[in-house]
């Protein structure tokens, strides 16, 4: 919103993504939205939509879309489109049961309109959009981060006033001015808190050690100790974490396949049972991840493993269309090595917060299918090397990406799934189911791989070890993108699907070539020498 | 005059298709959002609802023929239909839409076939109507709001 004659006649010119699989709905509200002087791009699919949003984020001010569509839930739409660009989304529908529109605003609508859409409905969205810059401009003056600045100019002369208080910079008198904190925010640029893999991460452990059951956005606000982040951003959060969580379980309950693999190996430690565990559960506060185990196909599994000490993440860098790899890094802080065998299919599950014993990690899918698929394969070969491979799958183009961590390395994969399943297999190569696993946001659409066994090479390979310190750190540099309403951990979506046999995979197009990244992505080769995690 | 009685003609059936439920606010609007821009838009609107309609219609008689159990299903087909009239303000095809859906509610299958004759019927009369009417428009010119009837 850097246009300044935008700014002048507000609303004129509002951006608007129309989503609607009913043709002549959308040739209806199109000539509605532009006659209200909107700048108006339709979309017939959801999946269409969404890699629409991503491609160009900040190219729109609001979505409003339809309930029902073919190809995704709008209501997934609806909560990826919250999450990961943080735009206001509007839902429509033909049906107006009080349950639906419920759902609606769970799922974090800021309006439902029913058909038939009268045009005075139409001309009242913008509110929306100011409502929400109105509520970013409050955290960030509340925290003195100026470079919203430029984003209260582009709105509306009424900021000016403001402006002169959001000059001063607070003094950051944490020692936390870790790149996290820069790239927070320098990310901020729309006074947007981006949820880094870093700091999603604090967060996390900040939601496991006061307990689920007694969080509270202030206790995790103080646990975390961001200088700069606000109660109300850690509350809007956790409120997406607890929606996220909800959703997991729903879908748990709902799925009815379960496989449980058996690894070729024997993990050692407490954990040794994941693979068995037909059912997400005891997933305890650190239970949100999930671990990436090989021929893990039942999603259902929340491995004991996550019992405790998720503390790292793993975030696999996908293979983007292009097939270019970027880095796997897994760190964790603690390593328990298992005995290799990495099976073949190793599936993202999610592991399901504690109080709800039974999230289903399937949803790794759901992003739209926009056919990055990555393909991974995992052979059961040698623990020295390990191939991390995603497969995605709907469509079968798999475009294989293998990573080959470096030792000592962490992998950091972020993965979004937009299928059905996502499976993570490790090829070759040892991956300690401990440390390989999927930590998913509350959001319901995310998923975290971390790591949740280490890898362990028989002959002294490569592996990765996990880095017992900080446990994102590695990770942070994959987490800020600027101008990106996307969290780093948002790349991670999963919807619900019952199997996650193939892990569709979407890279976000600006992601993995940002290059905003603070580092550069690692390409690693397959060879057989692959590590893993 | 030709013209003008052409123009009454116009405005008569226009009037009646309100007048009997087969066209409801919804075509208001659909005039209203006319203009120079888009001189033909309440006929195209029209027109793309028909051929969008249509495939729907088609897709409920197959799922009848090769799917009748599933109930789901034809609800889906006939959710998405009824969305479809609500958007040129068709509402004696939405009724039956909505006669049908409860049918599947109840499973009952019978129901639901007799009430989709109805649906069909409905629909390829709003289609002849509609038709005639654009007819005389082309004819005549757009009628005049002020004899549009009130709903």
């Amino acid at each position: 919103m850097e246009n300044p004659s935008r700014a002048e006649a507000f609303p004129v010119g509002l951006r608007v993504l129309v989503v609607d699989d009913d043709p002549t709905w959308m040739k209806i509200l199109e000539k509605m939205l532009r006659k209200c002087s909107y700048e108006v791009t339709t979309c017939g699919l959801a999946t269409v939509a969404l890699s629409l949003l991503r491609g160009r984020r900040d190219k729109f001010d609001i979505v409003i879309s339809d309930v029902n569509m073919p190809d995704m839930d709008g209501f997934e739409l609806l909560e990826q489109v919250g999450l990961e660009m943080d735009l206001p989304v509007i839902m429509m529908s033909v049906n107006g049961e009080t349950s639906r529109v419920m759902k609606g605003v769970q799922h974090g609508a800021c309006d439902y309109l029913l058909k038939p859409i009268r045009m005075k409905e139409l001309r009242n969205i913008w509110q929306h959009v100011y409502r929400k810059k109105m509520h970013e401009l409050k955290e960030v003056e509340d925290h003195d981060i100026s470079e919203d600045i430029q984003m209260s100019r582009s709105f509306s002369e009424d900021f000016d006033d403001r402006q002169g208080c959001l000059g001063k910079r607070k003094d950051l008198d944490s020692k936390e001015t870790s790149d996290q904190e820069c790239n927070d925010t320098a990310a901020v640029k729309k006074s947007r808190v981006v949820w880094s893999v870093d700091l999603h991460q604090k967060f996390v452990n900040a939601v496991k050690e006061i307990g689920f059951d007694k969080v509270g956005p202030k206790k995790i606000l103080d646990l975390m100790n961001i200088p700069g982040l606000t109660r109300e951003n850690v509350g809007s959060h956790l409120q997406k974490y607890r929606l996220y969580l909800s959703r997991l379980q729903k879908q748990h309950e709902e799925r009815s396949s379960v496989k449980n693999i058996q690894p070729d190996f024997n993990p050692t430690g407490p954990r040794a049972n994941f693979q068995n565990s037909a059912t997400m559960n005891q997933i305890s506060a650190s239970g949100r991840y999930v671990p990436i185990t090989q021929n893990f196909q039942a999603y259902n599994r929340t491995p004991a493993i996550f019992a405790n000490n998720v503390k790292s993440t793993v975030a696999l860098r996908l293979k983007d269309q292009m097939g270019t790899i970027s880095s796997v890094e897994t760190s964790t802080p603690k390593q328990e090595p298992w005995s290799n065998g990495i099976p073949l299919t190793s599936c993202v599950q999610r592991s399901k917060h504690d109080h709800e014993p039974n999230s289903s990690l399937e949803d790794c899918s759901h992003l739209p299918l926009t056919g990055q698929i990555h393909q991974t394969t995992t052979s059961q070969s040698l623990p020295p090397t390990s191939i991390i491979s995603v497969a995605c799958n709907p469509e079968q183009k798999t475009a294989s990406t293998r990573t080959k961590p470096a030792l000592n390395s962490t992998v950091v994969l972020p993965v979004i799934c937009t299928s059905d399943s996502v499976s993570v297999q490790v090829e070759r190569g040892s991956v300690d189911s401990q440390g390989f696993g999927v930590k998913h946001e509350t959001d319901g659409s995310k998923i975290w791989m971390s790591p949740l066994r280490e890898p362990r090479a028989k002959n002294e390979k490569d592996f990765v070890s996990l880095p017992e310190e900080s446990p994102l750190s590695s990770l942070q540099n994959i987490g800020c993108f600027e101008n990106i309403g996307l969290n780093s951990m948002d790349i991670f979506q999963h919807t619900g699907s019952t199997s996650l046999t193939g892990f569709h995979s979407n890279w976000y197009d600006g992601l993995e070539f940002n290059g905003d990244y603070s580092f550069d992505p690692v390409e690693y080769q397959v060879t057989d020498d692959c590590l893993f995690v | 005059m030709d013209y003008s009685n052409l123009q009454r003609k116009a405005a008569y059936l226009r009037k009646s298709l309100f007048d009997q439920g087969y066209l409801d606010e919804q075509f208001d609007q659909l005039e209203e959002l006319q203009d120079e821009v888009n001189p033909n838009f309440v006929e195209e609107v029209v027109t793309l609802f028909f051929k969008d309609s249509s495939r729907l219609l088609n897709n409920i008689d197959q799922a009848l023929e090769k799917s009748p159990n599933d109930f789901r299903k034809l609800d889906t087909y006939m959710h998405q239909l009824q969305g479809s009239t609500s958007s040129i303000g068709a509402f004696r095809v939405k009724r039956e839409c909505t006669l049908f859906r409860e049918y599947c509610d109840k499973e009952n299958i019978e129901g639901c076939v007799k009430s989709f004759q109805k649906v069909k019927r409905e629909h390829a009369v709003l289609r002849q109507k509609l038709e005639a009417y654009f007819q005389l428009l082309r004819q005549t010119g757009p009628v005049e709001r002020a004899t549009r009837a009130s709903n």
